[in-house]
């Protein structure tokens, strides 16, 4: 009987323990349909980087990103894929590194864990709608930006009582905790009662249940959960603030910023990031922008 | 560490909801245990059916799970109730199977023979209960009570991922602008500590005085 | 025990109130329900996702992450809760207290924060490890205090007379624990350990607070996703129930059957340490004693 259950709780912890080794699943790696189309080749030669250098050896990148946000990153549960802008960005920067957009898994990081995971190097970079400002860039250092949104406010489609930022003094909104989108709600509109939640898309949720009378951040998430709920939000349109989205990665790893940035600029000049967005944000942005110019600095 | 000293009225603000949920949650959770225990020893088959379906739904069910479905759920048929609200009756109803079990057993445990003097007495089944049954029961249901209200102060800071700011919400938000995980939780931590731990003594001092000596 | 078997009279007050439970409850599933159709909550379309394969295999992946992380984690947290168990009776004061002070901590650790604590704080402190094993740690550090003091109720609760049989073999402390009490401890305590082992695999929902890609948060992606929150939430609960039901049911089964096994039982007249075979069974752990 003792043998028995010595046995037993051998091949018990043997197979949990084989589990484990099979490592935890994040978001699949991204092979969809547009990679194909993608002019950046795989370059000549790597920067000397240590991050770089973990990259190669462990035969791909490591992207955080989000997975529930609409046109940027949102992980969809038939294939585990994750689709949108930043992850293509992601993809591109796979495609430069190994010449092959495969070589990448996104690891979800929602607004608030971003800086922590850089720094621990959890991830290699964070692309996920990941606003540039000087209070971050004590932390983590940016390459980009790639993107410039606007910080706008959503409503009921039928809601006619909010006209602008200052209407929202008073009333319950929602915004994501750590997000640039909840410092500036408190500046805007310092007496509005915030809901702070940890996804955008439950800020939605909150929104369409009524626990809330706004939700607010940037237009294009604003405009990605929109699409995806048509006829339920509307944007108001007047976006109050200027967001560049950059590229998180980890603070004094110069080499591999340029690097970065290069790519980017690559991809600006050889048509990538324009096919990049039109397949992706160009769903509800018609127009597509000019890229932004990149801020390549230095550390003073 | 400055961090933590320097936010003291953010984690006392927090305590306070989370005192707060704990309380009203054990309220809740002792008028819905009582409920369904009785569900669950009355003569109807019916009324036990039903207790025992909420018991083993309940205590199979994440309590994360229940809360969201509740918050996020409801509104779906029109039910939204404000984010503490939901936490309270969330919590009770979670704790409420538990106590319920917790008095079936009770009850459970006081002698036949008990039952069988109050009847030969001609009391009625409520009047036993009340008389006889419920007063004995209570001594052998102090302790896992007692470990419910514990667990409860524990699981109020489920309260956290549907927004409301009890403790463990205010260090989220705290850290997510000062970016210190190791003080900001670790004061966290402290502060749960600073509530179960006296109360795990207290409870230890009630139950050693309302032990039964058998 | 509460009342009487019913006469007659008292059937037909049990049957009318029987009928009349049957019909207020009836009822109130019945409006559930009519609300649930008005508000478009039971249509077909919202729950098209069950039938989806490629989302069901989302989902079930999340299930193998919560039933992997709740293995893991129940392992090590009974390894370590049976050490502390043992600890805790230790005739040595110093290891007696260390093992109390870690029981009494980690008790009283609620398991959120916690997870919160070691995924965003280890890392801060050069702990890298994957969201894995950050989870299994935080689980564990809580449910191995929980473990111990099962483990410990069940030792105090044998027959102090194996204890006293151990002893006089010129068994140690460690030894007698090992190959005596514990084994059968374990044994008695078993129902306990596997409800607390259901409490462990609930508490892995908790996550998605590190990332960690468990059914709970699956199923949030997915309600999100299919516009149908309200129905996957209601499925997710639906597997629970049926995984956490299932080791209940395990447990309720051993339960019935330690009832039936006979505890400790000398043979006829003789005590068990007086022959060869009597003593190798006590070192064996009372097998024979325990008549199994």
């Amino acid at each position: 009987m003792k043998k028995r259950f010595y046995s037993l709780a051998g091949l018990f912890a043997a197979g949990a323990l084989a589990l484990a080794a099979c490592g935890g699943s994040s978001g699949g790696p991204g092979a969809t349909v547009n990679t194909d189309g993608y002019k950046t080749v795989k370059a000549d030669s790597l920067p000397a980087s240590p991050t770089l250098d973990a990259i190669k050896a462990r035969g791909k990148i490591v992207i955080g990103t989000k997975f529930d946000q609409p046109l940027f990153g949102l992980q969809n549960p038939t294939n585990g894929q994750i689709d949108g802008f930043d992850a293509e960005i992601g993809r591109l920067l796979a495609l430069r590194i190994f010449g092959d957009p495969g070589k990448v898994s996104f690891i979800e990081s929602v607004s608030k864990n971003r800086e922590p995971y850089i720094q621990q190097g959890k991830v290699d970079a964070v692309i996920a709608t990941y606003t540039i400002n000087a209070t971050r860039k004590k932390l983590v250092d940016f390459a980009g930006p790639y993107y410039v949104a606007g910080q706008d406010i959503m409503v009921k489609a039928n809601d006619t009582s909010i006209a602008g930022v200052t209407d929202l003094n008073g009333k319950k909104v929602c915004t994501v905790t750590g997000s640039t989108s909840a410092t500036n709600l408190k500046k805007f509109a310092p007496t509005a009662q915030p809901l702070l939640l940890d996804t955008y898309s439950s800020c939605a949720e909150a929104l369409s249940d009524g626990r809330v009378q706004a939700v607010t951040t940037d237009n294009v998430v604003l405009l990605g959960l929109i699409s995806r709920n048509p006829g339920k939000y509307k944007l108001l349109g007047k976006s109050f603030t200027q967001e560049p989205y950059g590229i998180g990665l980890k603070k004094g790893d110069d080499a591999f910023r340029s690097f970065v940035n290069d790519t980017l600029a690559t991809a600006y000049t050889n048509g990538d990031w324009a096919r990049a967005f039109t397949e992706t944000v160009g769903a509800v942005e018609k127009t597509t922008p000019t890229p932004p110019a990149l801020d390549r600095y230095t550390h003073s | 560490m400055n961090v933590v000293l320097h936010h003291l009225g953010l984690y006392w603000s927090g305590l306070w909801v989370t005192l707060e949920l704990t309380v009203l949650s054990f309220m809740c959770a002792l008028l819905v245990g009582t409920v369904v225990a009785v569900m669950r020893v009355s003569p109807a088959a019916p009324l036990r059916a039903a207790g025992l379906l909420y018991v083993e739904t309940v205590r199979n069910t994440p309590p994360l799970l229940l809360l969201f479905l509740f918050v996020y759920g409801l509104p779906k048929v029109g039910l939204i109730y404000s984010l503490f609200v939901s936490a309270v009756v969330v919590l009770g109803g979670y704790t409420g199977a538990f106590v319920a079990e917790v008095i079936r057993s009770g009850i459970n445990a006081v002698p036949v023979g008990q039952g069988e003097a109050a009847r030969s007495l001609g009391l009625t089944f409520s009047q036993t209960l009340r008389h006889v049954v419920l007063p004995q029961a209570f001594r052998t249901m102090v302790p896992p009570l007692g470990n419910l209200l514990t667990a409860l102060v524990r699981n109020t800071s489920l309260a956290a991922p549907i927004g409301v700011l009890e403790l463990t919400e205010r260090a989220d938000q705290l850290n997510a602008t000062a970016a210190a995980p190791v003080p900001i939780f670790i004061g966290v931590l402290i502060t749960y500590m600073i509530v179960t731990l006296p109360l795990g003594a207290v409870i230890g001092a009630v139950e050693r005085r309302v032990a039964v000596a058998r | 025990m509460l009342y009487d078997v019913p006469g007659p009279r008292g059937r037909r007050r049990i049957l009318v109130g029987s009928i009349v439970a049957a019909l207020v409850i009836g009822a109130l599933a019945a409006v559930a329900l009519v609300r649930l159709a008005h508000h478009g909550q039971l249509d077909a379309a919202r729950w098209k996702f069950v039938t989806e394969p490629s989302i069901l295999r989302y989902l079930m992946f999340g299930l193998l992450n919560t039933l992997k992380v709740a293995a893991v984690a129940g392992g090590l947290a009974l390894a370590v809760g049976a050490l502390m168990a043992v600890g805790r009776l230790a005739p040595s004061v110093l290891v007696r207290a260390g093992a109390t002070s870690y029981v009494q901590f980690c008790r009283s650790l609620p398991v959120l924060p916690l997870i919160l604590f070691i995924g965003l704080g280890f890392p801060e402190l050069g702990v890298r490890l994957p969201a894995f094993w950050f989870l299994v740690v935080g689980l564990a550090l809580y449910n191995s205090a929980v473990f111990a003091e099962i483990f410990r109720a069940g030792v105090v609760s044998l027959p102090r007379g194996q204890r006293e049989a151990a002893y006089a073999l010129g068994l140690t402390y460690w030894g007698t624990m090992r190959l005596v009490l514990l084994p059968q401890a374990v044994r008695r305590v078993l129902p306990a350990t596997l409800s607390q082992f259901v409490v462990l695999l609930k508490d892995s929902s908790l996550g998605f607070v590190i990332s960690y890609p468990e059914l709970l948060r699956r199923g949030q992606i997915t309600g999100e996703f299919t516009h149908s929150i309200l129905q996957v939430y209601v499925v997710v609960a639906v597997i629970y129930i049926i995984v956490n039901a299932t080791l209940s049911y395990l447990v309720h089964r051993l339960e019935r059957r330690q009832k039936r096994a006979p505890t400790v039982r000398p043979a006829a007249g003789a005590s068990p340490l007086s022959t060869p075979t009597g003593r190798a069974a006590v070192r064996a752990g009372g097998k024979e004693l325990t008549g199994r």
